[in-house]
């Protein structure tokens, strides 16, 4: 009896196998390509080829610095879908919104000298109006494009989001013009390097870290600490009976907006020190990329969302030499884009939730 | 009695989900310190009732009264406010919350106000919520987690506690210590406006009942009288 089995178990059980045998083939054949080309890498640098030890490190630092924008700004992708289930395409736009106005007011300092000579003011100047800029265009969406949608299919609002989208860039090309501006170096001597923890590390870099850490407390202290938080996730659960309960769910949905882009707009500002180069497609990349790390660590999972960040940011940058400089791909640094959403594709073939997400199309997201 | 000013009363109420007609010219009057219960069988229109109590239904016409207020056009938080609050039907808790968290959602429009002697009202009635505090609630039994649903209601310090259905899901030993729960809360000074379809439990313990058909009030009458009714016993008693 324990070792026969019925014609029709056998066939259904086959068929399952089929389809799980091939998903473990790619799951198998990726770790493989994964590993060969680590020990090839590992190789290569034990025979004095490749990138140095300094160069790996540079590499780290680098990929933590922009994986923590990516970061912040995938807490707002994930906090608008935690609250009510759709993904606002238009978030890569908030983020290039504050950073675009805050060079009107960063270029003005950097002409009349307190740029460099007040670098700690003129910083918090400039933050405070990126993420002020931000906040307003995260709310003002939310009031005018997606609340009347309320209630409508999932669909709606976010192909709605997608034309928010669209209509930020242009309105900003059209204020802006489409050039590529630059933004001010770092001001004073944040751009030099400076010794931390026994290292030389750029200070802007170093920066982005302590204030997208200090951001990132902050958020974990207002969502699972203070009343607005607590009743964020109410809402994020079970907007009837929070609503019943004598929350004001619009007003608390406003709220996810307005912090997701207070976040943002702290993005944006650390981007703008760090890479110079903007312009009215500045938020597309990144906004994609912050997409996929809120995917990568569970959407609707904020550690999830600051983890995918980081990671994404370290594969990105780390990834390429790492493993397909090891498998003897050429010019492999071309391929960082390549190598994030790859990245992403593989993190959900072995774990479709994402690395802290819980559920999937759960039977209690609103 | 009928000179006092009811509690909590409706005047002629309808209401729509868009075409549709539920409740039809439904009058309701609650007095201070009454438990009343409200019977109907399924889709009659007894949640619908408390939500329109609580605003989060507006009525096509009619009114809704507080202690003789017409609160008709206020938000759901200012009547929550005034002192209404609802155990929802199924207890519909903040499953990925903790116990304690969803306490706390319950004393939401008591800003700055000291919890403690609620805290205290509530463990002393349900002495497992105190065990179950950083227990998340979703993870509860549903004997535990209709207590915490009630807890969560009684941080409000309700003057009228709304309870949708007390009895659903629960086993009978259960429910009849809910019940006996529910009069406590009453006797305590608390107006209980209970929504049953376990009419022989609810009249067991109310003072009165309202019989919804149809989103009709049909029957309207103190709890001897509903228990005596030959209607109500064939529709609601289970005789034949
Ligand atoms: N949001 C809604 N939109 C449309 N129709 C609704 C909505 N909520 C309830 N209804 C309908 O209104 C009618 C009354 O519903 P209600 O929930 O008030 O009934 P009930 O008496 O509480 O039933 P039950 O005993 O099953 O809980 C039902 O036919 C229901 O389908
Ligand atoms: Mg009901």
């Amino acid at each position: 009896m324990t070792t026969t089995t019925s014609p029709s178990k056998t066939s259904r059980r086959f068929r399952f196998n089929w389809v799980d045998s091939f998903l473990w083939f790619i799951r198998v054949s990726a770790l493989i390509a994964i590993v060969i080309g680590i020990v090839g890498s590992v190789q290569l640098f034990l025979e004095g080829e490749g990138p140095t030890a300094e160069q790996w490190r540079d590499l780290v630092i680098s990929g933590l610095s922009t994986g923590f924008m990516y970061g912040l700004i995938a807490l707002g992708y994930s906090m608008v879908y935690g609250v009510l289930g759709f993904i606002n395409f238009a978030h890569g736009e908030v983020f290039m919104s504050g950073l675009m106005v805050s060079l009107i007011a960063a270029t003005l300092m950097f002409e009349n000298g307190f740029w460099d000579a007040n670098p700690t003011l003129a910083l918090l100047i400039v933050l405070s109006i990126s993420m002020l800029v931000s906040t307003l265009v995260a709310v003002l969406a939310e009031r005018i494009a997606y609340r009347p949608l309320r209630g409508a299919p999932r669909l709606i609002p976010l192909i709605t989001s997608i034309g928010v989208s669209f209509f930020l860039q242009y309105a900003f090309a059209g204020i802006f013009g489409v050039a590529t501006r630059s933004y001010p170096p770092a001001p004073g001597n944040l751009g030099n390097d400076v010794e931390f923890l026994g290292i030389a590390i750029e200070g802007t870099k170093l920066l982005v870290v302590g204030v997208a850490l200090i951001s990132m407390v902050g958020l974990w202290w207002f969502v699972a600490k203070t009343k607005t938080g607590r009743a964020m996730r109410a809402v994020a659960e079970d907007k009837e009976i929070a609503g019943l309960m004598g929350i004001n769910v619009d007003r608390t949905i406003v709220t996810t907006f307005a912090v997701g882009g207070a976040m943002a707009g702290v993005a944006g500002l650390l981007w703008a020190l760090l890479f110079r180069a903007v312009d009215f497609l500045t938020g597309f990349l990144p906004g994609i990329k912050a997409f996929t790390a809120a995917v990568l660590g569970g959407i609707g999972n904020l550690p999830g969302a600051m983890l995918g960040g980081v990671l994404l940011g370290l594969f990105e940058n780390v990834g390429p030499l790492l493993v397909l400089n090891g498998l003897g791909i050429p010019a492999v640094s071309q391929l960082k884009d390549a190598v994030a959403f790859a990245a992403l594709v593989l993190v959900l073939v072995f774990r479709p939730t994402g690395l802290l997400g819980e559920r999937l199309g759960s039977e209690d997201r609103a | 009695m009928t000179s006092r000013t009811p509690v909590l009363s409706f005047k002629g109420v309808n209401t729509h989900y868009g075409a549709v007609h539920i409740l039809k010219d439904v009058d309701i009057d609650i007095y201070a310190g009454e438990m009343v219960s409200l019977l109907g069988g399924n889709a009659s229109g007894k949640t619908t009732t408390l939500k329109t109590i609580l605003g989060y239904v507006k009525p096509t016409s009619g009114q809704v009264l507080l202690d003789g207020e017409d609160v008709s056009d206020w938000p759901t938080a200012e009547r929550v406010g005034r002192g209404v609050t609802m155990v929802p039907e199924n207890r519909r808790l903040f499953k990925r919350m903790t116990v304690k968290e969803n306490l706390e959602i319950g004393a939401y429009l008591r800003p700055g106000e000291d919890l403690s002697s609620d805290y205290d009202r509530v463990f002393e009635l349900f002495p497992r919520v105190k065990e179950r505090l950083a227990q998340k609630a979703g993870t509860l039994s549903g004997g535990e987690q209709q207590m915490v649903a009630m807890g969560r209601a009684l941080m409000a310090r309700p003057k009228v506690l709304l309870m949708d259905e007390p009895s659903m899901g629960l086993a009978p030993v259960l429910v009849a210590q809910n019940f006996e729960i529910i009069e406590r809360i009453n006797k305590a000074g608390t107006t209980v406006f209970v929504v049953e379809q376990n009419a022989n439990m609810a009249l067991s313990i109310a003072d009165r009942g309202y019989v919804l058909q149809t989103g009709k009030i049909v029957l309207d009458d103190t709890a001897e009288g509903l228990l005596a009714n030959p209607q109500m016993r064939q529709a609601y008693l289970g005789e034949v």
